[in-house]
């Protein structure tokens, strides 16, 4: 049965399991390959899309829950807060081995997007589900705070 | 689009790195490339150069780029004798050749030991000069003019008013003859080494872009996943597919050597087709002892001789079993078993051509990845293309070459075509080479004055080389892994042991970043620090004493940590100094008590690595060792059940650090003009006992078993 759903503002249509999780319609159907897979039960955020706006993990999502839904994932994110972040994320180089950077962009700009001026708390509650194992939490929490300057100025 | 790309569209990502597969020169942008372009109309100076005539300098990096910043600091090299502009760098994935791109420190191509940096650092800087020189040779012809008249400045060579790119030299440099041993740069004129260039792979990995080894789709690819032992030592007695090759696109299931391979459509329908299999395991050899038998065997052994497979006396001064004045303090400390749980689970593409074999892989070790593939694969036309990975912190370097070969068995089950191995997250738990569980027992004594009487240790510890490939590069010694970091013992003794008891288990296991020192590290300098605490003497004194005049590196960055530190909190204060891998880091950890529990403020940091050729690297590895060791100290560890099974399967029962518990760092480099050193792996021993420190100094309670915080399993 196929289902129907747009991603990145495209019509796209996928006919199969309907228990398939998201990510990996993302990934083997649909090639779009930024949205990571990493632990497969929503413990670390590596797959991290917007779904209708909100962050969602992509590998607990079946497919089936989808039809109808806007999806966004790195590749197709933009607008103000998404430009800030990667400006910001650039500026100080946070990456490392740089895989699980997707889900935290993903989720930083989400954050920013409902508030512009987060605290130390309002990222550490926003990002704690996002794991990044080379452990660039002091960069990222940098990088969140300079978006957020930017975007004000 | 402009290939001279200014460095302001540079850092504004208008610069994307390229898709696989088969790229061609027109889509190339700078940066990195995901896999290594052919070099058509280059000019091709040595091993590592290319320059193209469209003015771009692509730099072949023989190390694996797993966050560590080998494409960024290789590339510096070259670009600083080349005297090229940044924006016209880029920095790709050199071949599997280990006659051309050995780590010079291994002998073979690999990448471990923190040494990517400091094996290449005069190789890649000849290199430049050696192009540079070519360059301003066939300038000379050009010009008319001698080679002293002309200047070389951000990637143009002048002389007079006549100029000219690289890229329009680029032909004409292909007739000269290489300089064999071309004068490199004095360090005043460095222009790029030492400072904070952009890193090369950065936009890339914001925008989705970059490419790993699970990102490679290729036509008619099929995704396999492998049922692997559920015990260690375990193998295939039987196994029944029929409910597997029921589920929808479910193409073959196959035993190979490690288990039993589903080969499948798509990564859901081969993951539900392992599901549906059943394995019957014949467990005769496997391990069956549970992780607390193990440590009271451990624990044992560690104490006293005649507990172990063999016991090794490593160091001995004065009379060990000497009785001194003063109180003893005797210690037990206990470190688990550890998986390095990459963010990038293993992985791997295989196809499998009339033509011969091609592999896409984070391979940290090609020479031995390339070996056991040809091997399995009986063939000698492999080409193996090494991606970016997401992490390793040794996971990917192993000295069997395991994945590797269970890639190549999976593709010769499949036969001719590609197939894309994967493990997922409870493989890679469960599946093993972790760092080894070690148990240290520490006698010692001090007198009033500081100085230490004795100091008696015993580390008993699996070897992660004895039984593997790499065992002949012992040589019939000891495994100094086991005991590196407290070997040399970097404080004065007037009596002293060192000794290793070596262990044995069907546990494999394998270096963890900063391998012996991640246990070391923190049994030594707990241990100093308590026996300097019962005599009343400052940590940071007493430790500048015990280092005497020998040890002048060490004295300096413990000076500068503690420069650098605000101590005045109503907090727990707690210091360490290690030396790994030639570089020197020290580290305060202010701790508080939260609900019984260390929750960790603040870290200052101090190294010295040598130059520092990009410091904005180097500190990114110190803040990035301080949140990998302390996921060990705080949170992670496998054990095994009455039995032999793994009780952790995914991040939920084997947490690691996440945002909130990570502090605030602030690093300070050292300046130096010794050779570079590492700093990979160099900032994660000292902040296991800095925070133990700070925390029994605030608790007067002594960590001595880790992880401190005990996380209920299933």
């Amino acid at each position: 049965m196929a289902i129907s759903f747009t991603v990145n503002g495209e019509d796209r249509s996928v006919d199969v399991d309907p228990d398939t999780p998201l990510l990996w319609v993302l990934r083997d159907e649909l090639r779009l390959t930024g949205t990571k897979f990493g632990c497969g039960i929503a413990q670390c955020g590596a797959c991290t899309v917007h779904l209708n706006g909100m962050t969602r993990r992509a590998c607990v999502t079946p497919i089936s829950m989808v039809e109808g839904s806007d999806v966004t994932t790195i590749e197709g994110v933009e607008g103000a807060e998404a430009e800030a972040v990667r400006a910001a994320w650039t500026a100080i180089d946070v990456p490392q081995c740089g895989y699980c950077q997707s889900g935290q962009i993903m989720s930083a700009t989400a954050l920013l997007q409902q508030n512009g001026a987060p605290t130390d708390e309002d990222i550490d509650n926003a990002m704690a589900g996002n794991i990044c194992r080379c452990a660039t939490y002091v960069r990222i929490r940098q990088a969140i705070h300079d978006a957020a300057k930017t975007l004000e100025g | 689009m402009n290939i001279q790309t200014s460095r302001r569209a540079f850092l504004t990502g208008l610069i994307v790195a390229v898709a696989l597969p088969r790229m061609t020169r027109a889509q190339a942008m700078p940066g990195y490339f995901n896999v290594l372009p052919e070099a058509g109309d280059d000019w091709v100076p040595n091993a590592f150069i290319r320059v193209a005539p469209d003015n771009t300098v692509t730099v072949l990096i023989k190390h694996i780029e797993f966050g560590q910043g080998p494409y960024t600091g290789l590339t510096t090299l070259v670009a600083e004798e080349m005297d090229a502009d940044w924006s016209q760098m880029r920095a790709a994935a050199a071949p599997a050749d280990a006659e051309k791109y050995a780590n010079t420190a291994f002998g073979m191509q690999g990448t471990g030991g923190s040494s990517s940096m400091a094996n290449s650092f005069m190789q890649m800087r000849k290199a430049g000069a050696a192009a540079r020189a070519m360059l301003v040779a066939a300038a000379a012809e050009k010009f008319g003019v001698s080679a002293d008249q002309i200047t070389v400045e951000k990637g143009v060579l002048t002389a007079g008013d006549q100029t000219a790119t690289f890229g329009e030299l680029a032909e004409a440099a292909s007739s000269q003859t290489a300089p064999e041993d071309p004068p490199v740069k004095e360090p005043g004129q460095f222009t790029l080494i030492g400072t904070d260039l952009p890193k090369l792979d950065t936009i890339a990995k914001t925008d989705g872009k970059a490419e790993y080894a699970l990102d490679v789709y290729l036509d008619d690819m099929l995704t396999a996943v492998v049922a692997h032992p559920p015990k260690f030592g375990a193998t295939v007695a039987s196994f029944d597919d029929s409910a597997a090759m029921q589920v929808a696109g479910v193409k073959k299931v196959v035993q190979i050597p490690t288990g039993v391979a589903v080969l499948a459509e798509n990564t859901f329908a081969a993951l539900k087709g392992r599901a549906a299999l059943t394995v019957e395991w014949d467990e005769s050899a496997a391990e069956t002892r549970s992780t607390d038998q193990m440590v009271e065997e451990w624990t044992a052994a560690a104490t006293a001789t005649g507990n172990a497979t063999k016991d090794w006396e490593i160091e001995a001064s004065g009379d060990p079993d000497t009785t001194p004045e003063g109180e003893v303090l005797e210690a037990t400390y206990v470190f688990p078993f550890l998986a390095h749980t990459p963010m990038e689970p293993l992985d791997g593409v295989i196809q499998i051509r009339e033509d011969g074999v091609e592999v896409w892989m984070g391979s940290q070790m090609q020479t031995g990845d390339v070996g056991i593939m040809s091997k399995v694969l009986a063939t000698d036309k492999l080409k193996l293309n090494t991606m970016l990975a997401g992490g390793s912190f040794g996971r990917r370097a192993t000295p069997d070459a395991h994945f590797a070969a269970e890639l190549a068995e999976v593709g010769k089950a499949h036969g001719n075509g590609t197939v894309k191995l994967m493990w997922t997250r409870e493989d890679d738990v469960q599946g093993g080479y972790y760092r080894p569980l070690t148990v240290h027992h520490m006698r010692g004594a001090m007198d009033a004055d500081g100085k230490i009487s004795l100091w008696d240790h015993g580390i008993a510890a699996q070897s992660v080389f004895i039984g593997t490939p790499f065992d002949a590069m012992l040589q019939g010694g000891p495994d100094f892994s086991a005991f590196e970091g407290a070997s040399e013992l970097r404080y004065a003794a007037e009596n002293h042991r060192l000794r290793w008891a070596q262990m044995e288990s069907p546990v494999s296991t394998l270096w963890w970043r900063s391998v012996g020192h991640s246990h070391t590290g923190f049994a030594v300098e707990c241990f100093v620090d308590e026996m300097l605490e019962k005599a009343g003497i400052d940590p940071i004194d007493g430790r500048l004493a015990l280092l005497g005049d020998d040890h002048p590196r060490e004295k300096a960055v413990l000076q500068r940590v503690a420069e650098m530190a605000d101590m005045s909190g109503d907090y727990g204060y707690g210091v360490a100094v290690v030396k790994s891998f030639d570089s020197y880091v020290a580290q305060i950890a202010e701790v508080e008590d939260r609900g019984g529990f260390p929750h960790v403020r603040r870290v200052w940091c101090a190294v010295d690595c040598g130059l520092a050729v990009n410091p904005n690297v180097v500190k990114a590895q110190m803040e990035g060792g301080i949140g990998y060791g302390l996921s060990a100290v705080l949170y992670s560890e496998i054990t095994l059940d009455e039995g032999g099974t793994v009780r952790q399967q995914n991040w939920d029962s084997y947490p690691i650090m996440r945002i909130p518990e990570m502090p605030a760092v602030e690093v300070a480099i050292i300046q130096s003009a010794e050779p570079p050193t590492g700093v990979g792996e160099p900032g994660t021993p000292p902040i296991g006992p800095a925070v133990a420190n700070a925390w029994r100094r605030l608790t007067g309670t002594a960590l001595r078993r880790l992880p401190v915080v005990p996380v209920p399993v299933a």
